[in-house]
């Protein structure tokens, strides 16, 4: 152990089988997650990335190798719940993720789960709520929200359990721009101030922006692991694994390109116009 | 035609009965059901009318929106009236055609029955309107709960778990039916017109694809819950509790005064 890691993947394989034929989704695959870090992986459909985030916390059960979280292997059934407590898990449509009629009763249902004293279970509720955002909402029913603070109530709902780590599987894939931005705020927040450890599984190149690492998976396996500059800055890796390369980063490849010199590293769009207007500059116009 | 369902919409008052406990209030209804099934006479059951106007005044909810209940079961009532007009054969006889003949008997039973059956939907409203669903479903948990001695502890869980997921799920699922429907019509399909057996036809494209998706979204369902650690053998702790109170008590011997009220008249009479 290098440095103090919440999951361990060790030697990863994992296969989908029916009666006709089987296919590996995730072979030999190893990785590491700091505890405390943000994490994103980034991927196209069918990479992988989604069966790798339910090995995490134990929904999917590896065909060889092994998981570990905080030390506890996710084959062993006996601490399954403990496994699923600490890595807590935030799905695509939030539709599917809520069951109670009730806000704040449907935050309540994993405190619940844990066999909290109910005290205990109202005060998870009331600051799980507002570390969302979404307090003043706590009495409304679900349907009558937008989507994006339906997936936030999700991540309520899981942050609730305490849990060391929340893994998110594609979150924003069924929100507008404005519920993205908000749940991407969520979860920049929750890992800054609450210091969870976050694995954000997307294909929105923005969201990335922000993390310490990025990770690329093809073929169900790492292709790149660098931070979030580096990866993106490498448009003709992304392009192999049919990534779009981010807006920013393509309109400063075209400038160098074309005979500017340009820093390419650059992600965030002011970062990106400050670098531009130099070039500018530089070159007299 | 989806929109217009309001039995069992909850109507957020603030009244004293929907401060009551909802164990108590189902108690209580099922106490009045049954007092209103076995009134005797019409002096008894219009102190059970009494009774159930002023809890209907209590809920603080329009009588228009309980009148709009009562449209929808105005054919059973109707028809129950005059099954009761032409077929009872007491007192005098007013006038008589064919095989039919009217009695100040039949009137009265007619009427009698009548207002009995819109009684008992009213009082069920009455709960249904100042209870939350979940509210109902913790409390019929809670009720049930001696059945977890006869070994049915799972049983008792499961079925309230059921009803909130089922509860929670209506909205959804209306408003998924609406969209398939728009995306059949936008192919052309037509639901309005036609023979009956052409309607019922046309109903097929609609329910498949909600069917499918519905065995989908319970797939997902139950990986989410499984993530959020629920398990149908472990001990399951509710953020809730639930309490009575001075109110409730109040409340329970205001029912009884008019149980016992009901009971004397039918005695008497």
């Amino acid at each position: 152990m290098i440095k103090d890691s919440i999951i361990e993947v060790k030697n990863v394989t994992f296969e989908y089988s029916n009666s006709e034929k089987t296919k590996t989704v995730i072979e030999n695959f190893s990785l590491n997650i700091v505890r405390g870090s943000f994490t994103v992986i980034l991927g196209h459909n069918g990479s992988g990335k989604s069966t790798l985030a339910k090995l995490l916390n134990g929904l999917y059960k590896p065909d060889s190798g092994d998981v570990l979280v905080d030390g506890i292997n996710t084959k062993d059934e006996k601490y399954e719940l403990e496994v699923k407590r600490r890595v807590g898990m935030v799905f695509q449509n939030p539709d599917n993720q809520l069951l109670a009629s009730v806000v704040e009763e449907d935050v309540a249902f994993g405190p619940e789960n844990l066999g909290l004293s109910p005290q205990e279970i109202r005060n998870r509720v009331d600051s799980s709520l507002k570390a969302v955002d979404m307090y003043d909402f706590r009495k409304n029913a679900p349907h009558h929200l937008s989507g994006g603070q339906k997936q936030r109530i999700a991540i309520a709902g899981i942050i609730a359990m305490e849990p060391e780590c929340i893994v998110l599987d594609e979150p924003t894939a069924m929100l507008d721009p404005k519920g993205r931005k908000e749940i991407i705020k969520t979860i920049e927040k929750l890992n800054k101030e609450k210091n969870i450890t976050v694995i954000l599984i997307t294909h929105f190149m923005e969201e990335a922006q922000n993390a310490d690492r990025v990770i690329v998976m093809n073929d169900g396996a790492v292709y790149a692991d660098d931070t979030p500059i580096n990866v993106f800055s490498d448009a003709q890796m992304l392009k192999n694994v049919g990534l779009d390369v981010p807006q920013t980063t393509e309109l400063l490849l075209s400038l160098k390109n074309s005979g500017f010199n340009v820093d390419t590293k650059n992600i965030s769009i002011e970062e990106t116009a400050d670098t531009i207007l130099k070039a500018f500059h530089s070159e007299g116009i | 035609m989806l929109k217009d369902i309001t039995f069992g919409q909850y109507f957020d008052t603030k009244s004293i009965v929907h401060s009551l406990d909802p164990r108590i209030k189902i108690l209580l209804l099922i106490l009045q059901i049954v007092f209103i099934f076995i009134t005797k006479n019409i002096y008894a059951l219009l102190l059970a009318f009494l009774f159930v106007l002023l809890s209907v005044i209590f809920t603080k909810v329009p009588i228009k929106i309980y009148l709009k209940n009562f449209k929808a079961i105005l054919p059973i009532i109707i028809f129950t009236a005059l099954i009761n007009l032409f077929y009872t054969n007491e007192g005098k006889e007013l006038f008589g055609f064919w095989k039919l003949t009217l009695t100040t008997g039949g009137i009265y039973k007619a009427f009698y029955f009548a207002l009995r059956i819109v009684l008992l939907i009213a009082i069920s409203s009455v709960l249904t309107y100042t209870t939350t669903p979940n509210d109902l479903t913790d409390a019929i948990e809670r009720l049930l709960s001696p059945l977890k001695i006869l070994g049915l502890k799972n049983a008792v869980h499961t079925l309230a778990m059921m009803m909130t997921i089922a509860l929670r799920f209506i909205p959804t699922l209306v408003e998924e039916t609406q969209k398939i429907m728009n995306a059949q019509k936008a192919r052309g399909a037509d639901f309005e017109n036609g023979r009956l057996k052409e309607k019922i036809n046309a109903l097929i494209p609609i329910l498949i694809p909600l069917l499918i998706s519905s065995v989908r979204r319970a797939y997902e369902l139950a990986e989410a819950m499984e993530c959020r650690c629920y398990s149908v053998n472990g001990d399951r702790q509710r953020m809730k509790i639930l309490k009575c109170s001075a109110k409730d008590l109040f409340a329970f011997l205001f029912c009884l005064i008019f149980c016992l009220g009901i009971a004397i008249l039918n005695y008497l009479f």
